[in-house]
């Protein structure tokens, strides 16, 4: 009798482990803390990339939470702890305010790898961040304007929101090129904080109107590159591959890129959105690197881009080959 | 004598819009003489003035109808850009589905679009003037929500409207030398003018904005009458986020007319509308819409720098509104009441009449009735 008790109860230990080991270990629990995908075409493509890669299919059981505040998103980041996930991804509205949780989940045992958004906090609270590298992005987009455009250049620089990471990365490149002589900056504005594509046309029909001479627009963002060349358009200005005026923009919508592919336009920095295959990498290896790794981002330019570039890297809707989005 | 008197108590009702619009001209002036000065570029009119005229067009079309709805709600719908949005967003969507892009079409499209622009107008107005909630909080609602409605809509992307007659609206239409814009808004000006002149709109709103009581007590429902202005907004909203849309070629709920209740709050204020409601003066609002649009690109032009951009703005509108603010104006027309009083005295004593000083009197204490 106490032998066969004895068996029962290896039995059900034995199945309690193994199921387990099914459901548990099959799954790796992933809590994802991010912005709501309406903030931007970027934060769009971001939240569908997150949701694609972090999906049943691929092993995971993640959990997701997309708001702008900050309090929400760290009481959200709290439930993910104690529920006991395994991994947890941070892009923070606010870069501030978020020691206490990651001190929590470091106790807790929980790996912290934040994307897209750094949180200004000691590196060993959290593994690893993923984030773009807007000092590259500025950097890389300068080498191609000091490369293509006819000396001497004269560049209008339409900034996106002053003060936001976008800006003072994208914006540090042209200002130091500035200051080598290697361009001259004739005029200096801002789409404000909507990243605005009136006003940037606004920019440079005042440049106009001063009647400043300049042969490219380096916008910080599609939209304000649009409204840019708008303005142009208006005033009967040529630009693009044969035009006197060339454009370059930032964020690779599908649409910008069309406009480069057709011409339209002359070149699109790309920002990546898509951080998730990364970070599953490093999850599914188990080598998480330590601090902070910058993603690898393009430069797509008329004469290099291809269809199969705009489908695999753009955002956003895509107007279709050949038409143009004035 | 008594029109003339009417003509002039209008005009200065204008008086402060108007300065303020000289002082730009007259800035933009010093900084070049050219201002004025207007091209053909590819069979259409270039330069500053209709540069003015075709980028101030959806902030025009707003602050019309925010000057309704301020006037007879005594408060003001802050939801005007994200309703625009949402418009904008019905009107993409039925084009994008539509199949062939056709005039038909597009006509279509904005007239589902100002239907949804009346639904709004109708939530809003609702909540104000049936549930009595404080329009600002009132349109605070779609406010937060509406650029996430109009996400929806837009089926999560930003979709693109790159179609010849789109483009024709957000620019100009060949053989026609101004931009589509400017003529769209000139039409809808007119169409507003037509309305207030051969109806009693005017009257109405006016009565409910100084007392809804008293108005209720002559038979005028201030309920329907707040309804009807937002309604009103609502569908100035539409037209706007037409305008704005096809001008911006595709459809970005993120950033679509962000921030422009603030300017169409501003523009009737400079109009010399009172914001806590009442008379309201639509000359005066388009002129202050079209005023901030001149102050706006005045900054660019004297290259103001960008970080301070808009410290500068802030500061100008602060001096601008002080200067036109009741309390300076009651305190000059005091001075200039003192020193006709005094001149008159003088006159009196030369001429001996007690009668003129009577008049003279009475006459000076109309004046500050108004």
């Amino acid at each position: 009798m106490k032998k066969w008790s004895i068996l029962l109860v290896v039995c059900l230990v034995a199945m309690v482990i193994l199921s387990a080991t099914i459901f548990g270990a099959g799954m790796i629990k992933v809590g994802i803390v991010n912005l709501p995908p309406e903030e931007s075409g970027y934060r769009q493509a971001n939240v569908e990339d997150m949701n694609n890669v972090f999906s049943k299919k691929n092993g995971y059981d993640a959990k997701q939470t997309n708001t702008m505040d900050n309090s929400e998103q760290i009481a959200a980041a709290k439930g993910y702890i104690r529920d006991g996930v395994d991994y947890l991804l941070i892009s923070a509205a606010n870069a501030s305010g978020w020691d206490d949780v990651l001190k929590s989940a470091k106790k807790a045992g929980v790996k912290v790898i934040l994307f897209d958004r750094s949180i200004e906090t000691d590196p060993s609270n959290y593994e690893a961040a993923l984030l773009s590298d807007m000092a590259y992005e500025g950097n890389t987009a300068v080498d191609w304007v000091l490369k293509s455009v006819p000396k001497p250049i004269n560049l209008i620089l339409i900034r996106g929101q002053l003060g936001s990471a976008a800006e003072i990365g994208r914006s540090a490149a042209v200002l130091k090129a500035a200051k080598d002589g290697k361009l001259t900056i004739v005029a200096d504005g801002t789409g404000g904080d909507s990243w605005s594509l009136e006003e940037a046309r606004k920019v440079v029909e005042a440049a106009i109107a001063a009647k400043k001479d300049f042969n490219v627009i380096y916008a910080e963002n599609d939209g304000m590159a649009q409204g840019a060349v708008q303005a142009l358009e208006a005033a009967g200005i040529s630009h693009g591959k044969n035009g006197k005026v060339k454009i370059i923009g930032f964020d690779f919508n599908r649409f910008a890129l069309r406009n480069v592919q057709a011409g339209y336009w002359d070149a699109d920095m790309q920002c990546n959105p898509r951080q998730a295959a990364e970070i599953s990498k490093w999850i599914k290896s188990g080598k998480i690197p330590k601090g902070i790794v910058y993603q690898k981002e393009l430069l797509f330019t008329t004469d290099k881009i291809t269809d199969k570039d705009i489908e695999q890297w753009g955002i956003n809707a895509d107007p279709g080959k050949g038409v143009i989005t004035r | 004598m008594p029109r003339l008197k009417a003509n002039l108590s209008h005009l200065s009702h204008l008086f402060l819009p108007l300065s303020v619009l000289l002082i730009l001209i007259v800035i933009n002036l010093v900084k070049g003489a050219d201002y004025f000065s207007i091209t053909m570029v590819n069979g259409a009119f270039y330069g500053n003035i209709p540069n003015i005229l075709f980028g101030a067009s959806e902030l025009v079309i707003l602050s019309i109808g925010m000057a309704l709805v301020t006037a007879a709600s005594q408060g003001q719908d802050i939801s005007i850009g994200e309703n625009a949005t949402i418009t904008s967003a019905v009107f993409v969507l039925f084009v994008l589905n539509a199949g062939e892009v056709t005039l038909f079409t597009i006509l279509a499209g904005f007239l589902i679009s100002c239907v949804a622009g009346l639904v709004i107008g109708a939530f809003n107005g609702a909540l104000v003037s049936v549930f009595k909630v404080q329009p600002m909080v009132a349109t605070l609602i779609l406010f937060m929500g509406g650029r996430s409605i109009a996400f929806m809509i837009d089926g999560k992307l930003s979709p693109i409207l790159a179609n010849d007659i789109s483009n024709q609206i957000g620019t100009v239409i060949p053989g026609v030398p101004i931009q589509t814009p400017t003529i769209l808004t000139a039409v809808f000006i007119a169409i507003v003018a037509v309305v207030l002149k051969t109806t009693n709109l005017r009257l109405y709103v006016e009565a409910v904005g100084i007392n809804p009581s008293a108005a209720r007590l002559n038979g005028i429902n201030p309920k329907k009458i707040i309804f009807l202005t937002f309604l009103i907004m609502g569908f100035c909203a539409a037209v706007a986020g037409f305008i704005a849309v096809n001008k911006a070629g595709r459809h970005d709920s993120v950033n679509l007319l962000k921030f422009i209740m603030m300017d169409a709050i501003l523009a009737v204020a400079i109009g010399g509308n009172s914001l806590s409601g009442g008379k309201f003066n639509l000359t005066g609002s388009i002129i202050g819409a079209y005023t901030i649009e001149m102050l706006n690109r005045t900054l660019l032009r004297l290259e103001v720098e960008t970080e301070t951009i808009k410290a500068f703005k802030a500061v100008f509108i602060i001096i601008l509104m002080v200067i036109a603010s009741p309390v300076v104006r009651v305190f000059a027309s005091k001075v200039l009441d003192k020193a006709k009083t005094l001149v008159a005295s003088y006159s009196i004593r030369k001429i001996g009449g007690l009668n003129n000083a009577v008049v003279s009197n009475t006459d000076t204490s109309g004046k500050k009735e108004e």
